[in-house]
């Protein structure tokens, strides 16, 4: 067998920690490897390792067929091994040109050439259907095309070996499409690919061969064709996973949620909620399914008083809290879990302890006429960890340090522990493994069967599907229809969510598609 | 053997010290002045008498009081670079209350020292004001109120003196001068300043650390926008910490009105010690405790200079450059963190 890259018993430590234990990856020319593991298992290491950013402890790296020792990422260039990391690494301000020549500008008499770089960027983009404008500026175009000119960047290199790292935590599912093909071109002109992710239906659907690790260790590698999503799940997680939430029938009760012809501006003026309706009761999960950007975070702040709401009203458990502050709202029985952990869910520099409280610092007994009882804070961090299974070192440590599910789970232990009567998760399993998505599924679930209402956000069919009783389809600011997750599909979904009225609409078998004539992509 | 943290932290602030002066040394001898004799000066200067002692620790109080402020500020997420100009009105305000009022010491003493918290507090509140509704950069306007400080100080003092440059002492019972520290350490102009600088430290301590303000100050400082989402008021918080700030800053100046001088005078420029407070802040980490250290080897090496060019015949020029060449190596001690780590890990690695 051919292979490009061979990484054999790779070890790295890190102080005592073992990032990496006897790992080995073997990339045959031609196929989509993909590394599967949870999150903090180790996989981005091991590619660190690859691209030179780490030097590994023990084992070897081969690349077609010969020993090499990459000590820094130019040597890993030159190798042809070309990376496209996750979160990307690219300057807002500049053109799609001047991003992929940055480092290694092609110089003309000492002045930049950007038009002949420019004109090899556009040949590159056409060969592999990548439609890419060179002179497009960063900050203008989509997270998906960001993500092709990262592509762009390492093919412009000259890279026969792609790595991807978790390439579509932030696509939509359009995106992830429009990735996937990219992909299959790639491997038709001869690259090799090796994609880190914990997403086992895109294993399924674009790999070859799987490499699993986990805690830091090698598993083995298993063959795409000859396995399935359980199998998979098992061998990442180290134990059976549940895939279908199990959950009994709902069963609603009264209104908590009621949401009238709601009007949202966004910080430019621009309408994002143009009227919209919307009614959660106790015992039930809503599900808001949608495109990201119709108005789903400008829903969420109007509700929770974090943005003006321009006209309409509000109220939760019958109070009106229409312009009400962030505070009154939270207290009226709110929980929260935004769908940025980083930016608006934790304090990352706080410790885990300082976080737990975050909502309810000032309130009596942590807070006693200004003065904090952080020992109390310490328990009741105790108390959370104990409870919603966080994994850290303890209270003391940073929030930083935790992993992505941990951190998740933090801030729901949080919410869930003030006991609100209407829980709101924006997308509260985005970028977490199959481990992590199944506890805070059981959560939710939880939340609705001890009488609560949930309202559920999310761009993920599949979780919409799983966990609602109720879908309301949010489009272009108003919610165009609303469902019963037993009886749609995918398919139906899809098509409300790209903006299609049902009447539009008419089964072919087990299929559902558009009528005749109104076959047309979306306005 | 690896070396423990806590060792590192010790070692690295002692190395960081020997560098500067070595480099120093070399600046010196290259020169054409003779290092050892510059830095017995130095050290004569610093610790030669229990005189210079006494001078050393007085200089200190308002470096330690310029530290917080900057540090306050800085936990909160705010570059408060108006230190300067809070602690100027503060200067003023003190002498002022100091001179005009005629009040039993336990009165007058507080009230001055009140007044001087007050006046850079307000100086503080203007651009805290700024920031937080109108989202006008700190930087900005603080550096513009030093000028206004300035100015407007100078203008007061002559209006009020009657055209001289400078205000009338203080009565004795707004004087931070103590005979009992001045005796202890050969009639050097010692005061109790130390002592309100050190509660100081005490007070900010307090604040960030016991405090619900403290708590939503820090939750700010790091990520206003989580502080957003769990419903604290940030503007709130902003204002209310540079209000902290100059208050702290405003009480430097109290130092040097209340005990130092006696007086204000008319000032050509600033004075300095607001801008070094910033050095003294980032070399403490923003914390109380690192402030101590900050303020204790920038007034330690900026009074015992003084002494370089009587006893060492080197010019004022160059122990300014030595004394920078210490602070840069301090302020550097992250490279020496790097080295020192690097180091052990070698020795481990054999």
């Amino acid at each position: 067998m051919d292979y490009v890259i061979e990484m054999l018993n790779i070890r790295k430590e890190f102080g005592d920690f073992v990032a990496n234990d006897n790992i080995t990856l073997q990339l045959e020319k031609g196929e989509i490897h993909a590394l599967l593991g949870e999150n903090g298992a180790g996989k981005s290491t091991l590619m660190n390792v690859l691209f030179g950013l780490y030097q590994p402890e023990g084992g070897e790296i081969r690349v077609r067929g010969e020993k090499v020792n990459i000590t820094n990422p130019n040597i890993a260039n030159d190798l042809g091994i070309g990376m496209v990391h996750q979160h990307f690494m690219l300057v807002e301000n500049f053109t799609v040109t001047e991003n992929i020549i940055l480092g290694n500008e092609p110089k003309k008499m000492g002045v930049i050439n950007i038009k002949d770089a420019a004109k090899k960027v556009a040949e590159i983009s056409a060969l592999y259907g990548l439609n890419v404008d060179p002179y497009e500026k960063i900050e203008d175009i989509s997270v998906g095309m960001q993500q092709r000119v990262e592509i762009l960047k390492t093919l412009y290199r000259g890279a026969e070996i792609l790595i991807f790292d978790e390439p579509t935590a932030s696509l939509t599912p359009q995106e992830i499409d429009e990735f996937m093909e990219i992909l299959k071109k790639l491997i038709k002109e001869g690259k090799s690919i090796i994609i880190i992710t914990h997403k086992l239906q895109e294993i399924m659907d674009v790999s070859d061969r799987v490499t699993i690790i986990r805690k830091g260790e090698g598993i083995g590698t298993v063959i795409t064709s000859e396995t399935n999503p359980e199998e998979l799940a098992t061998l990442m997680v180290g134990r059976q996973v549940s895939f279908k939430t199990e959950k009994g029938p709902s069963n609603p009760t009264e209104e908590v949620l009621r949401v009238e012809n709601l009007v949202v501006e966004d910080y430019r003026g621009v309408k994002k909620v143009k009227g919209l309706n919307l009614s959660v009761r106790r015992g039930e999960i809503v599900g808001i399914a949608g495109i990201d950007g119709n108005g789903q975070s400008e829903l969420i702040e109007a509700i929770t008083g974090l943005k003006k709401v321009k006209s309409g009203k509000v109220t939760i458990n019958s109070k009106d809290v229409t312009g009400k502050k962030p505070r009154v709202i939270t207290e009226t029985g709110i929980g929260h879990i935004p769908s940025d952990r980083h930016k608006h869910g934790l304090v990352l520099d706080f410790t885990v302890g300082y976080n737990a409280v975050l909502q309810t610092y000032y309130q009596k007994p942590i807070s006693n006429k200004g003065i904090m009882d952080y020992k109390l804070v310490s328990k009741k961090a105790k108390e959370i960890i104990e409870m919603f299974d966080v994994r850290t070192q303890g209270e003391h440590a940073m929030a930083r340090s935790l992993s992505g599910g941990n951190q998740q789970k933090l801030i729901i232990g949080r919410e869930i522990d003030r006991d609100p009567d209407l829980l709101i998760a924006a997308l509260p399993t985005r970028g977490l493994d199959v481990g992590a998505i199944e506890f805070i599924h059981k959560r939710l679930i939880e939340q609705r069967d001890r009488g609560k209402a949930v309202l559920l956000v999310s761009f993920e069919l599949d979780e919409i599907l799983n966990v609602s009783d109720q879908i309301s389809v949010i489009y272009d600011g108003v919610i165009i229809d609303t469902v019963n997750p037993l009886e749609t599909t995918q398919q139906e979904l899809g098509l409300l969510m790209a903006g299609h009225d049902k009447s539009e609409m008419i089964s072919v078998g087990d299929d559902i598609v558009l009528k005749e004539g109104d076959n047309d992509d979306v306005k | 053997m690896t070396m423990s943290n806590r060792t590192i932290n010790l070692l690295i602030p002692i190395i960081s010290i020997f560098l500067g002066l070595l480099v120093g040394a070399i600046v010196m001898l290259f020169s054409g002045y003779n290092p050892i004799d510059g830095y017995i000066a130095l050290w004569q200067g610093i610790f030669g008498s229990s005189y210079s002692m006494g001078e050393t620790v007085r200089q200190i109080s308002p470096y330690l009081l310029a530290g917080l402020a900057v540090a306050f500020a800085f936990r909160a997420g705010l570059f408060n670079i108006g230190v300067e100009g809070q602690l100027i009105v503060g200067w003023f305000a003190a002498a002022y209350v100091g001179m005009a009022f005629d009040l039993p010491k336990f009165i007058h003493l507080p009230l001055a020292l009140l007044a001087a918290a007050a006046a850079g507090a307000l100086w503080g509140l203007i651009p805290g004001i700024l920031k937080a509704t109108l989202r006008v950069h700190e930087v900005i306007v603080t550096i513009m109120m030093n000028y206004i400080a300035l100015h407007v100080v100078n203008a007061l003092i002559k209006s009020i003196s009657g055209g001289s440059f400078k205000l009338d002492k203080i009565n004795q019972t707004a004087s931070l001068r103590s005979e009992f520290l001045s005796n202890l350490t050969d009639f050097s102009t010692l005061h109790y300043g130390i002592l309100v600088a050190l509660a100081m430290v005490g007070v900010m301590w307090f604040i960030l650390e016991k405090t619900k303000t403290g708590y939503e100050l820090k939750s700010v400082g790091f990520n206003d926008e989580a502080s957003r989402y769990a419903g604290m008021n940030v503007n709130k918080n902003i204002i209310l910490s540079m209000v902290i700030s100059g208050a702290f800053a405003g009480l430097g100046g109290a130092m040097e009105a209340l005990g130092t001088f006696g007086n204000i005078s008319n000032m050509a420029g600033f004075t300095g010690i607001g801008f070094d407070g910033i050095a003294v802040a980032l070399l403490g980490a923003n914390t109380p405790l690192g402030v101590i250290f900050g303020a204790t080897l920038f007034g330690s090496l900026k009074y015992g200079a003084n002494n370089m060019p009587n006893a060492a015949n080197i010019p004022v020029e160059i122990v300014s450059i030595v004394i920078a060449l210490v602070i840069f190596f301090v302020a550097s001690g992250y490279i020496i963190r790097v080295i020192l780590n690097r180091m052990s890990k070698n020795k481990e690695a054999k």
